[in-house]
């Protein structure tokens, strides 16, 4: 076997702080081989994005490399150690961008909005490259054909806002390959993605390593993106390696509790959940929804006319029986949140009928909002915006019931307590404020303020998108418990089929404000009738690798 | 972060014993948590130190100020600051304050006067008794904060201005109208600031508009003509320090503005955020959202902008009195102080005339590092 082009020492890396230096990574060793793709995946803080700008020899202030060797190791040269290079002279300057290339997380963040695409093309082939600026432009152009930009000659003349995010990641894909580098650094390049243009970069990514030859270096957290991608695997953990592999052999036969623990969280969000109670047929129906409309307005000027309209619910009909869960999934900007809010009216929807137990929501003054508020609770993604952070997980667990005038005093506190223990966490806790709570913690915080007044309906819009995979499963899980004892019913909105499978009795496809698609979830995943629906659930990744490329790809584009 | 491992513990359990450092940050309140990060902040601390300071000595001010503040001395015209010695070598040695006596002498030429130091020593002490006065003007006392131990003896910390008077009495004195009379106008900037900000950045629509366009409106007015005719149009019979209050008051009018924007700003972004459509869907009503869940989280950002605006309001003050237009003699403050020092012979022979300018570089550098400490310190949440 030749040698690795990186080869990362027992690199350590710590972060100085008031106590003293405190380590993030710890004495961590691995291999990027040629030609390769090398998935290194972990979950929040296990420290990969750190290892990433460490081989560039980026390590964020005030981070310090204090120990270990990055041997890189590119065809023509001999032996690099980037941790010796000053990390702002001349010889690694060299090596950013030209032999090692490297795409970030957020494609809206990592390119200018005052140049041109081109223009950030040109200017980084010109950084490395001695040659004109015509050829560069010729070059810029070629780069962006190659990663499927449609009409590359007029793409180089545009800005970033003009381009969709799946298009700016390919843009700075083209940006990272402008060099040839040897080796290309992906920090999650497809996280802020759609699942589709997810499916779309892999793809892109996997044909550019067999034209190109170079080695990728892919960081994800996501186990599917690995099975679909990857040649070998590390797995960190909290700055360790816990694994490492051939990725045939790490799906296979998991040797570390942590990577059977990822893996054990992936496949059981892989089918249905065992746990779920199944609604009953004959159950009466508690929501329904007819021909709803919502059109955002955007108002201008003193007169405050409207100048544009957003068409964000155009025309959702459904229906929700007692102790249900109706699954929405969508991509971003389909209209699935907003749908959400309306039935919470935290929006008013322009017409249309919402008819909760016999009474129409569109129509319901403040009076009759406040009742059925009560009944109608909200669940949100992200439990660090929904938390106030200057109250007390009581105060804010407790507001629902002063509001309400339901319970004072000692009665407020047991019931807090009764609610914390509800959903798995200790009364003791009560006095704390939501900063000491991890981000799974603090989603059962906001599950217990939703569950406090004895809800009927709650509406958890990506409850769990915000966590990380094996805490995905447990917040799941809380709320499948909470179903089963309370008979609720719910609508859940995600972006995530495996999500949806794993909690939802039925499912609507929402494409662009529009139910495209609405069934039983077992019989739209297995038999998908929309086109949308088909593209969909081919782009979902499959977390095993041995399915690799068996199955075929949809693109849904609209006849419109 | 670590969800698996602290999601299975149950936490720990409540003690009365003493609290781990975790657990302190974990029950920590707002105010705590900013209160911890702002004493990080080393020049924020010196300056809350020095404002401290110099409020407790404009709260005290009669008992700080050796003399009176109008008390003419003619023997001690343009007599120069002397410094306070704390080692008495004339018997042995000992540890007791004095200064040294200065003889006053006249040119018989030119018939200017100097002053020559003497071996005399003017002793002073802690507590000692001076002019009586009438303390917070409630009760009759003699006692000072340090007085010479003869009576009759005089000694000027900061010199003496052309008519004798002791500047470290008057810059006392002038402490006290300095940093106390924008505090008024700071307030009233507040009110008006967060009232009709929040109107406009809770509501938006057309209020926003109308509340946007006055703020325009008003920061084009030229504010500096504006407060020269508003000066001269009081009536000239109103007491020198209720005219100048008054313009004060009419500057905050134009001052809210600024507080006015951010407020809107904030509330324009947290009107959509989720803990406050969370406490709309709990069935809070309007108040209780804006009161309770809302300005929370703003009161430290404006704490921080208003101790950002007293320094302007000093610095105004001192510049209007400057130029004659503020307070008028016999009213003292730090800008009424400069007026005098404002001719050739103040900085060929008195320049310690110009200490007053001192205090006031020194309060609005302290107010400005408080503000930024504040600022830095306000939203503990943030990182």
């Amino acid at each position: 076997m030749d040698t690795p082009i990186i080869s990362i020492q027992d690199l350590n890396v710590g972060f100085a702080s008031r106590k003293g230096v405190i380590d993030v990574l710890h004495g961590i060793s691995f291999d990027l081989h040629r030609g390769k793709t090398t998935c290194i995946v972990g979950e929040s803080g296990s420290g990969k994005s750190v290892t990433a700008r460490t081989i560039l020899n980026m390590v964020p202030r005030p981070g310090i490399i204090n120990g270990g060797k990055i041997l890189f190791t590119p065809d023509r040269e001999g032996t690099t150690d980037l941790v010796a290079l000053n990390p702002y002279g001349k010889e690694i300057r060299a090596i950013r961008g030209g032999r090692i290339g490297m795409i970030f997380q957020e494609p809206m963040s990592s390119l200018s909005p005052v140049h041109t695409i081109g223009n950030q093309i040109i200017e980084a082939i010109l950084l490395h490259r001695d040659v004109s600026k015509a050829k560069a432009r010729e070059m810029a152009e070629d780069l962006l054909r190659q990663v499927e930009i449609p009409e590359p000659d007029k793409a180089l003349d545009r800005y970033a806002f003009e381009f969709s995010g799946g298009m700016r990641q390919r843009a700075m894909i083209a940006m990272a390959l402008s060099c040839q580098p040897d080796v290309l650094i992906a920090d999650e390049p497809t996280t802020a993605l759609d699942v589709t243009t997810q499916a779309e970069i892999l793809d892109l990514m996997r044909n550019l390593q067999n034209d190109l030859g170079m080695s990728i270096m892919f960081i994800t957290h996501d186990m599917g993106v690995v099975a679909e991608i990857a040649d070998e695997v590390v797995v960190m953990e909290k700055g360790h390696v816990v694994e490492r592999g051939d990725v045939n052999h790490i799906f296979n036969t998991p040797e570390h509790p942590y990577t059977q623990k990822l893996l054990g969280a992936v496949k059981r969000l892989d089918e249905p959940a065992t746990t779920k109670t199944r609604p009953d047929p004959n159950a009466p129906e508690i929501l329904r929804v007819r021909d709803l409309h919502l059109h955002f307005e955007k108002r201008e000027g003193f007169m405050q006319r409207v100048t544009a309209t957003t068409k964000a619910v155009n025309g959702v009909s459904f229906d929700l029986r007692q102790g249900e869960a109706l699954g929405i999934v969508g991509e971003s900007g389909s209209g699935k949140t907003t749908v959400g809010r309306c039935i919470a009216r935290v929006y008013d929807p322009q017409s249309g009928e919402i008819d909760y137990a016999g009474q129409n929501l569109i129509t319901a003054g403040p009076s009759d909002l406040r009742e059925t508020r009560k009944q109608v609770r909200m669940i949100f993604q992200d439990p660090f915006a929904s938390l106030n952070p200057r109250m007390t997980v009581k105060q804010i667990i407790a507001e629902p019931l002063i509001v309400n005038n339901i319970a004072s005093g000692s009665e407020l506190d047991d019931r807090v307590a009764k609610l914390l223990t509800e959903v798995g966490l200790s009364p003791d806790m009560m006095e704390r404020y939501p900063h000491a709570f991890s981000g799974g913690q603090r989603q059962r915080i906001v599950v217990a303020r939703a569950i406090a007044l004895d809800p009927k309906l709650v509406i958890a819009d990506e409850p769990t998108s915000a966590l990380d995979v094996s805490i995905r499963t447990q917040v799941l899980d809380l709320l499948l418990k909470l179903q089963a004892e309370m008979g609720l019913s719910f609508i859940f909105i995600s972006h995530d089929m495996a999500v949806i499978r794993y909690f939802c009795d039925r499912v609507a496809v929402m494409f662009k404000g529009e139910i495209v698609e609405i069934g039983e979830t077992e019989q739209v995943i297995t038999d998908p009738q929309h086109p949308y629906t088909k593209a969909l659930l081919s782009s979902v990744p499959i977390a095993d690798p041995a399915l690799r490329g068996t199955r075929q790809r949809h693109r849904y584009h609209e006849t419109a | 972060m670590s969800d698996q491992t602290v999601d299975t513990g149950t936490g720990v359990p409540k003690s009365d014993t003493k609290l781990s450092a975790q657990d302190r940050v974990a029950i920590a309140s707002q105010w705590q948590l900013t209160w911890w990060a702002f004493r990080k902040h080393k020049l924020a601390m010196i300056g809350l130190w020095v404002i401290g300071i110099l409020y407790v000595i404009s709260l005290f001010a009669e008992f700080v100020a050796p003399d009176e503040p109008s008390k003419q001395n003619r023997r001690a015209v343009y007599h120069p600051p002397q410094m306070i010695h704390f080692i008495d070598r004339s018997d042995g040695f000992a540890i007791r304050p004095h200064v040294t006596k200065m003889k006053r002498e006249r040119d018989p030429d030119t018939l200017a006067i100097s002053y020559t130091p003497t071996d005399e020593k003017i002793y002073l002490k802690l507590f000692g008794r001076g002019e009586e006065y009438k303390f917070w003007g409630l009760w009759k006392t003699d006692i000072k904060l340090f007085a010479t131990e003869k009576k009759r003896d005089k000694f000027f910390l900061f010199g003496a201005d052309r008519l004798g008077r002791d500047m470290f009495s008057r810059v006392v004195y002038g402490t006290r109208i300095s940093m106390s009379i924008g505090l008024v106008g700071v307030a009233i900037s507040m009110v008006l600031g967060i009232t009709l900000g929040g109107l406009s950045g809770y509501y938006g629509g057309r209020i926003d508009a109308m509340i946007q366009r006055l703020i325009e409106f008003v920061l084009s007015l030229p504010t500096i003509p504006i407060w020269l005719a508003l000066a001269a149009s009081l009536p000239p019979s109103w007491p020198i320090y209720q005219q100048y209050f008054v313009i004060t008051l009419i500057v905050s009018l134009v001052g809210w503005t600024e507080l006015g924007r951010v407020v809107r700003g904030r509330f324009l972004a947290m009107k959509n955020d989720d803990f406050v459509i969370a406490a709309r869907l709990d069935g809070a009503s309007e108040g209780r959202i804006i009161f309770r869940h809302m300005l929370p989280s703003l009161t430290s950002h404006i704490i921080a902008s208003l101790t950002l605006a007293i320094p302007l309001m000093i610095l105004a003050e001192t510049g209007l009195s400057f130029l004659g237009l503020g307070l008028q003699p016999p009213a003292i403050s730090w800008g009424v102080l400069l007026k005098e020092a404002q001719n050739i012979r103040s900085i060929s022979q008195a320049p310690w005339l110009f200490i007053p300018g001192g205090f006031v570089v020194v309060a609005v550098l302290a107010f400005n590092f408080l503000g930024d400490g504040m600022r830095d310190a306000a939203d503990p949440y943030s990182h």
